[in-house]
């Protein structure tokens, strides 16, 4: 019934694609994570402001059109940019960085609740513990709050990173060419959209049941530690 | 920024919310009405009703929205004979395949939530209904619903507003919603920059509208979770009631 016509090897690479683009924006997104989630938590007023500005934009506007803002702002910067040092000619934005920022930057205003949530679920009692036995700041994120942050976040980022997944196939509006992209000119050229959609689709689920299982794993993996009733 | 061009899109910007609203509705509602169902059988214990309703739900929750739009709106004029079925009238139109395709998906989601909802129910509350002998579809009518209603009314919200978010998809496959107003007026005059904020903007404030909205149906709903107001005082808590005891 599916008969991809020879496009199964562009299927694939674009497959490969979203793959590449998928971990990209996961990384943007843990680490504007943590910088959010610090942020949220920190004492100072104006860096909490920021934080919350962040997390409430990003949640209220759909992600197609934070795309295109990013792609825009970011071709407006690079043009900016490269004027400065004389050269005028019109220059795009490669699609990848527009299309793994924009969602990695979607995405990390969710991971920030993540990363905050997990920071608080850390008992008091052991920071408190942690700094009379005089450990620095430094040593006290390493060795008691990180490795419980990870255990506590593992559940709500393996979430984040499920839609995030999907959400790779918006960057094909910006022409990068990964799964959704490949299978849409696939379907043009041969006038076949329900197999290339199809097929599409089937990869798609295949990356979230892979997904799935290793977030299993790494989920007991991390609570090697914990009792379980 | 382009303040003429800026005022001169706001009307048409507005027609197009409305359409992202009609848009937004009518799939909620029909998912809604699909979502009971298959929250029920994804509950039962028979493996001929819960499985394939969990493969569906697996399935709409593991693929992205936008192919399964692509999938509807590109490929349905394929399927054997749909091109003469009375259905046809239907699926050669975009405004009907975004419809389907969004009712498909939230119907996904919304049965998750209802699943979880009516898994919450305090099992003395069934027991008792039980007890006073309510058949089960009494039960279910006048117990298991309407509190399960309540107990997923902020999951509900959530979906609300990602379907709202996610409407702006339907622009890809030529409706005229918000977003596709808004890209059809930057393909015009080529300023992302004066279209898009503003679009982004309207977004927002009709995000935040309904959160806030929501916020007050929960409360209104709630009343029998809130401390009467002389043992708030009792119990030394502060000036502000609002929604103790609800998360």
């Amino acid at each position: 019934m599916i008969d991809l016509h020879g496009y199964g090897w562009q299927l694939m690479q674009g497959l490969g694609m979203t793959i590449r683009a998928a971990l990209a924006a996961i990384l943007i997104a843990i680490l504007l994570g943590l910088l959010g989630a610090a942020a949220k938590l920190s004492r100072w007023r104006w860096l909490r402001g920021i934080a919350e500005t962040y997390t409430i934009t990003i949640r209220g506007v759909p992600e197609l059109i934070l795309l295109y803002i990013v792609f825009f702002g970011l071709t407006h910067l690079l043009q900016w940019v490269t004027s400065l040092f004389g050269y005028d000619e019109y220059i795009e934005v490669p699609p990848f960085a527009a299309g793994v920022f924009s969602v990695g930057f979607v995405y990390g205003a969710f991971a920030t609740e993540v990363f905050r949530g997990a920071i608080l679920a850390v008992p008091k009692g052991q920071i408190e513990a942690a700094k009379a036995v005089g450990m620095s700041p430094f040593l006290l994120w390493r060795r008691i709050l990180m490795p419980q942050v990870i255990r506590y976040a593992i559940p709500g980022m393996g979430n984040v990173w499920l839609v995030l997944l999907k959400a790779t196939a918006l960057m094909s509006v910006v022409n990068l060419d990964e799964l959704t992209r490949k299978a849409f000119i696939g379907a043009g050229a041969t006038r076949d959209p329900l197999s290339f959609f199809l097929t599409a689709a089937l990869l798609y689920l295949m990356l979230t049941i892979v997904s799935n299982l290793g977030l299993e794993w790494l989920e007991r993996r991390y609570s090697r530690g914990v009792r379980r009733a | 920024m382009d303040w003429e061009l800026i005022l001169e899109s706001i009307p048409l910007l507005l027609k197009g919310l409305l359409v992202t609203f009609e848009l937004v509705l009518l799939s909620l509602f029909l998912g809604g009405i699909l979502a009971v169902p298959l929250a029920l059988l994804r509950i039962s214990r028979n493996p001929i009703a819960w499985m394939p309703v969990y493969a569906y739900i697996y399935v709409m929750r593991g693929t992205p929205l936008l192919v399964q739009l692509y999938l509807i709106y590109y490929g349905s004029a394929q399927i054997p004979g749909m091109q003469d079925s009375v259905l046809w009238p239907f699926f050669k139109q975009a405004w009907y395949c975004a419809v389907f395709a969004f009712t498909l998906n939230t119907a996904a989601y919304q049965a998750e939530i209802f699943r979880g909802a009516i898994l919450a129910v305090p099992h003395g509350e069934v027991e008792a209904g039980r007890a006073v002998g309510m058949s089960p579809s009494l039960l279910y009518r006048r117990i298991i619903l309407p509190r399960a209603f309540r107990i997923g009314l902020p999951a509900y919200t959530n979906e609300v507003i990602l379907m709202l978010q996610a409407s702006a998809l339907a622009s890809l496959v030529t409706i005229r919603d918000l977003m596709g107003t808004a890209d059809a007026i930057v393909n015009r005059t080529y300023n992302p920059w004066d279209i898009y904020l503003p679009t982004a903007l309207v977004y927002l404030i009709v995000t935040y509208a309904l959160v806030w909205l929501f916020r007050k149906l929960e409360y209104r709903l709630s009343g029998h979770l809130r401390d009467r107001p002389a043992t708030r005082v009792l119990a030394g808590a502060g000036p502000e009631p609002a929604q103790a005891g609800l998360r």
